[in-house]
């Protein structure tokens, strides 16, 4: 493995990141919990070293198609707190313009970000096509996605995954296992141990990841992307993490032992990352409490630009179902 | 079998002016791929066994390899589902991919990719998805219910997608440019009946025949005969012994599915006050239903007869002749229900 060092703006950076994913996700469960919410919504929570780590390992002209718990990926590629917040609630000003939910619909080719739908492995064979056209005009780029582990039962998987290694693409696919799919737990959705081991069946390097680690996670992300726009072809990285609250904020998750939450607690990944950057004297107490500060600052006024953005036109809704 | 059309709108001057642009309805298919590529190097042909001295299923891209190389014309794995979701990606990234569904049955096996993915898009986050799928449909031809099928109207009833089902040869050239200029996905149900037993005039060069316009193939006063794609054949054929007969009936050929060109099915049915509406899919809430409703809706009161629809039935298209036979609409039937209804 290619060694990776990280300075101390890039590390101090990591945790900003994963603050202010976390931020936006705990003033959002908040506002939903006061009913302030609209529809559904999807909590981050232990999964931001992930979408944190895999998305800072981009360069600024690759292509990502993030999926419903990478808020952290979403803000990485440059859309704001804002425009985010005024999707969740369903305002003008969100990246869909009302048009789609949650984090649906969040996609933007200025930032070469590609949105997703719910059947979720359907971003699997769009990010590949980007590849597939990085190919075709042979340029130095790379496409990337997200699945869960319960998407990997899809046959697209398998489709998607077989066409990415006959056509050689620059193609990286990351799977966060969260070890729930829904209430469906990973015995009752495969019966291999790591779906890692799936990537031999096409050909391709997969690899596993401590999805709680952000500076692991970016390490092998950028590792395989590197390799991918050298030409080496696609990967797939299985990064291993707890899902840390139901499906969606409708879902208390009773069916997830309470004793595997509290194991997995203790290796919050922003929460371990802050003890390790003070224990290693990248931060102290100060710098990590201005961070949080920011972040809180940030969401806040995010909240208050959405809650204060009108709801779209009705008059609009036939607007826009085809390109011009 | 090879017959050749009617003028389909053209001069008989413009046609016998070049009697090489007599093609057929595939080679017509063939030459507008050909010239689109040539003129523009972001269209490019995915599907399955359409490369090298193969050239597709039905030959529509044989030679494509040798002149485009295989960057463009990409053979691809059998995983439909797969590499119509890549052509989306592909489309977001500014080419314009030209996919050949091996048949228009196996369509279905794409169908999240289709109507959930590509569809939807624009509408949700403005990413515009130009990209072509060519689906070689309807039957006729013995082929079983796997090889035989018309499934435009699922299609049409998915939100952001377009729907053409050209009839004639110039149309399949005109169509399919228009569509690959096209900035939204466009599903183009090719007539595999046609293929190679229709011959007609088609236009040199750049034609272009505009996505939504119907085009009144033949003009009477009496009844209106509305089809699409194999269809209008028939329609035509049987307008033939209905003007024997003494009946004059319009044959609207529609083009294009979704969206319709509500303002030509209107006209006609104020014109004549009797509607019959055919196509190859089954008749049970097909692309009919919606004609006849939106006559119903907005030319009651030019109607003198209740809208007849003749569509296929309600049963997976049927293998043996005979079976497929009673199965499928006809120059035949469309001629019975149509005197019926003059008679009405």
């Amino acid at each position: 493995m290619t060694e990776i060092c990280l300075t101390r703006d890039q590390k101090l950076d990591l945790y900003y990141w994963m603050r202010l994913t976390r931020t936006l996700d705990e003033m959002a469960v908040a506002l939903w919990k006061q009913g302030r919410g609209v529809g559904g919504m999807f909590s981050q929570r232990g999964h931001e070293a992930i979408s944190v780590g895999t998305g800072y390992a981009l360069g600024p002209a690759d292509v990502v198609a993030p999926m419903h718990r990478d808020h952290g990926c979403y803000m990485l590629r440059g859309l704001t707190p804002r425009r985010i917040m005024g999707n969740l609630l369903g305002r003008a000003t969100g990246v869909s313009r009302g048009r789609d939910a949650n984090m649906h619909g969040v996609g933007d080719l200025n930032f070469n970000l590609i949105g997703f739908i719910s059947h979720l492995p359907q971003s699997l064979p769009v990010a590949l096509g980007a590849a597939v056209s990085f190919l075709y005009r042979n340029e130095p780029r790379v496409a990337m996605t997200y699945i869960g582990d319960g998407s990997t039962s899809e046959g697209l998987f398998h489709e998607t995954l077989n066409l990415a290694a006959v056509l050689h693409a620059p193609y990286i696919l990351i799977v966060e296992n969260n070890q729930y799919a829904y209430s469906t737990p990973l015995p009752q959705q495969m019966k291999v141990e790591h779906i890692a081991d799936r990537a031999a069946a096409y050909g391709i390097p997969g690899v596993i990841v401590d999805g709680n680690d952000v500076e692991a996670v970016y390490a092998i992300t950028k590792e395989y992307i590197e390799r991918a726009r050298a030409g080496g072809g696609p990967a797939l990285i299985e990064a291993k993490t707890m899902r840390m609250m139901g499906h969606a904020i409708h879902d208390g998750a009773e069916y997830v032992p309470r004793d595997l939450l509290a194991e997995w607690e203790k290796r919050d990944p922003v929460v371990t990352y802050e003890t390790r950057l003070m224990a290693d004297g990248v931060a102290d107490e100060v710098e990590i409490d201005e961070i949080k500060q920011r972040c809180t600052v940030e969401i806040t006024d995010a909240i208050q630009y959405a809650e204060n953005s009108p709801f779209p036109d009705p008059s609009t809704v036939e607007e826009g179902v085809y390109a011009p | 079998m090879t017959q050749v059309g009617t003028n389909f709108g053209f001069s008989d001057a413009e046609q016998q002016a070049d009697e090489s642009r007599q093609l057929t309805y595939i080679a017509a298919i063939s030459e507008a791929l050909r010239e689109e590529m040539e003129r523009d190097s972001n269209v490019l042909l995915m599907g399955e066994d359409i490369g090298g001295s193969f050239g597709g299923a039905f030959k529509v891209t044989k030679g494509f390899e040798e002149q485009f190389g295989a960057r463009r014309v990409m053979n691809m794995p059998m995983a439909e589902l797969g590499f119509v979701g890549m052509a989306t990606g592909m489309a977001f990234m500014g080419l314009r991919p030209v996919i050949e569904m091996q048949f228009a049955d196996f369509i279905t096996t794409a169908f999240d990719s289709i109507v959930q993915y590509a569809a939807t898009n624009f509408y949700r986050w403005q990413g515009a998805v130009p990209w072509v799928i060519r689906a070689p449909s309807d039957g006729g031809l013995r082929s079983g219910p796997f090889h035989s099928q018309n499934p435009e109207a699922w299609f049409a009833h998915a939100p952001g997608l377009k729907v053409v089902t050209p009839a004639t040869p110039a149309d399949a050239k005109g169509l399919l440019i228009a569509a690959i200029r096209d900035n939204n996905p466009v599903i183009y149900f090719e007539a595999k009946p046609l293929y190679r037993s229709l011959k007609g005039y088609v236009p040199p060069g750049e034609y272009v025949v505009p996505i939504g316009k119907a085009h009144l193939a033949r003009s009477g006063d009496d009844l209106s005969i509305i089809a699409y794609g194999a269809q209008v054949r028939e329609a035509l054929a049987a307008a033939e012994r209905l003007a024997e007969a003494g009946i004059g009936a319009d044959v609207l050929d529609l083009r294009t599915v979704k969206p319709l060109d509500t303002e030509a099915i209107l006209t006609t049915a104020r014109k004549t006050g009797k509607v019959l509406v055919v196509h190859s899919a089954s008749q049970l809430l097909g692309v009919g239903a919606e004609v006849a409703s939106l006559i119903a809706d907005q030319a009651f009161e030019w109607l003198d007869a209740p809208v007849r629809r003749l569509g296929g039935l309600d049963v997976p298209i049927p293998f043996s002749p005979t079976l497929e036979d009673a199965y499928r609409p006809s120059a035949e039937k469309i001629y019975q229900i149509a005197k019926e209804l003059a008679e009405f």
